[in-house]
């Protein structure tokens, strides 16, 4: 399946997003070889220069490196991981917050509502 | 040699009073795919033919690999007209040879590699087969050969939207990346991801030739959404 891009802003950034996921995720844990760029390509359906644009944009921030023989690595640095990790989960909140700002939601109505989804979700 | 895979030089071509291609300047590198999008009769069909000698320009000038179209560029150009060419009784397999007879660099493992992925059986005539499987069939033939140019005029009109991203996946993993693709197309949300470069083609001009990313990057739109906007009626 190709990967689900939105209309709204550059591919590269969003190949960027997805890569940024897999390794935080742990789908592409610390140390592993990446694929090809042509094999990633061809599963994300997106040209292949894309992608490479957003390899080398990984690699400038020291996410993956690439060793001259033998391919492109996820680093090993857990720190950077670890930073990688944080900066999502501040996105991700900092968007749901505005939503819910949005909304019309006070402080106290999304905490309680966090706790209260939670609870309810658990034996899921 | 030239660094680019395609070249025209106020390049103009009239029918009667029309101007199908209207005094256009571009260049396009080797190592990239590159989406020809306009409306109907922009001119997609007409340029396209112009780099195979199916036209000769009314004025200005149009080089492949800084040739002058002719028997040599054909040999660096693998054309998928917009309609069909083949013998309907022919079966897969022996198309597959008279291509192999016919063109130097056709690669027939590679032809039936992408016929197995599609699951099209070498053994079928094309007079049994649907309109898109035929159009499968076709662009198999063409992505076969090593080309130095890919001219693909509306190749996945006829196929379903599921094949489509087979297709395109397909291509994406056979060619060599020092090649260039144009793709000719209405289907622009598709194909639009695996685009690096865009032209929108109007009335015979170019009226933007830009990477897709740049134009997501200025606009915040998708090209599907730009190509609307610019050509809304």
């Amino acid at each position: 399946m190709p990967w689900e891009f939105r209309s709204d802003c550059p591919i590269y950034a969003q190949l960027i997003e997805k890569i940024e996921q897999k390794i935080c995720s742990g789908v592409y844990p610390p140390g592993t070889k990446l694929p090809p760029v042509r094999d990633l390509a061809q599963e994300a359906a997106v040209n292949p220069n894309t992608m490479q644009r957003a390899l080398a944009r990984l690699e400038d921030v020291g996410l993956l490196y690439t060793h001259r023989t033998s391919g492109r690595f996820v680093t090993e640095d857990t720190d950077l991981i670890r930073q990688l990790k944080n900066r999502l989960v501040q996105e991700h909140i900092r968007d749901f917050l505005e939503k819910m700002r949005q909304l019309g939601f006070g402080r106290e109505e999304i905490l309680a509502a966090i706790s209260r989804i939670m609870e309810e979700s658990k034996d899921e | 040699m030239s660094n680019y895979i395609l070249e025209c030089k106020d390049l103009t071509k009239t029918f009667g009073r029309v101007k199908a291609i209207d005094n256009v300047t571009l260049s396009i590198p080797q190592g990239c795919i590159v989406g020809l999008l306009g409306p109907n009769a922009s001119g997609k069909t007409t340029l396209i033919k112009l780099c195979n000698e199916l036209l000769t320009p009314t004025s200005g000038e149009i080089y492949i690999a800084g040739l002058k179209p002719g028997v040599e560029t054909k040999k660096l150009v693998s054309y998928l007209p917009e309609r069909t060419y083949l013998n309907d009784w022919m079966k897969v397999a022996d198309i597959i040879n008279f291509f192999s007879d016919f063109y130097a660099d056709f690669n027939k493992e590679k032809a039936y590699d992408m016929l197995k992925r599609l699951n099209l059986n070498p053994g079928d005539r094309l007079k049994t087969m649907s309109k898109g499987t035929k159009e499968k069939i076709q662009l198999i033939l063409v992505m076969s050969r090593e080309a130095r140019l890919y001219l693909l005029d509306e190749p996945i009109g006829g196929v379903d939207p599921a094949a489509r991203d087979y297709i395109l996946q397909t291509i994406l993993g056979n060619y060599d990346q020092s090649a260039t693709i144009i793709i000719s197309t209405h289907l622009i949300s598709d194909i639009e991801t695996i685009l690096e470069h865009v032209i929108f083609l109007k009335e015979g001009r170019v009226v933007l030739y830009k990477t897709v990313d740049e134009i997501r990057e200025e606009s915040g739109k998708s090209v599907d959404s730009l190509f609307r906007e610019v050509f809304k009626c």
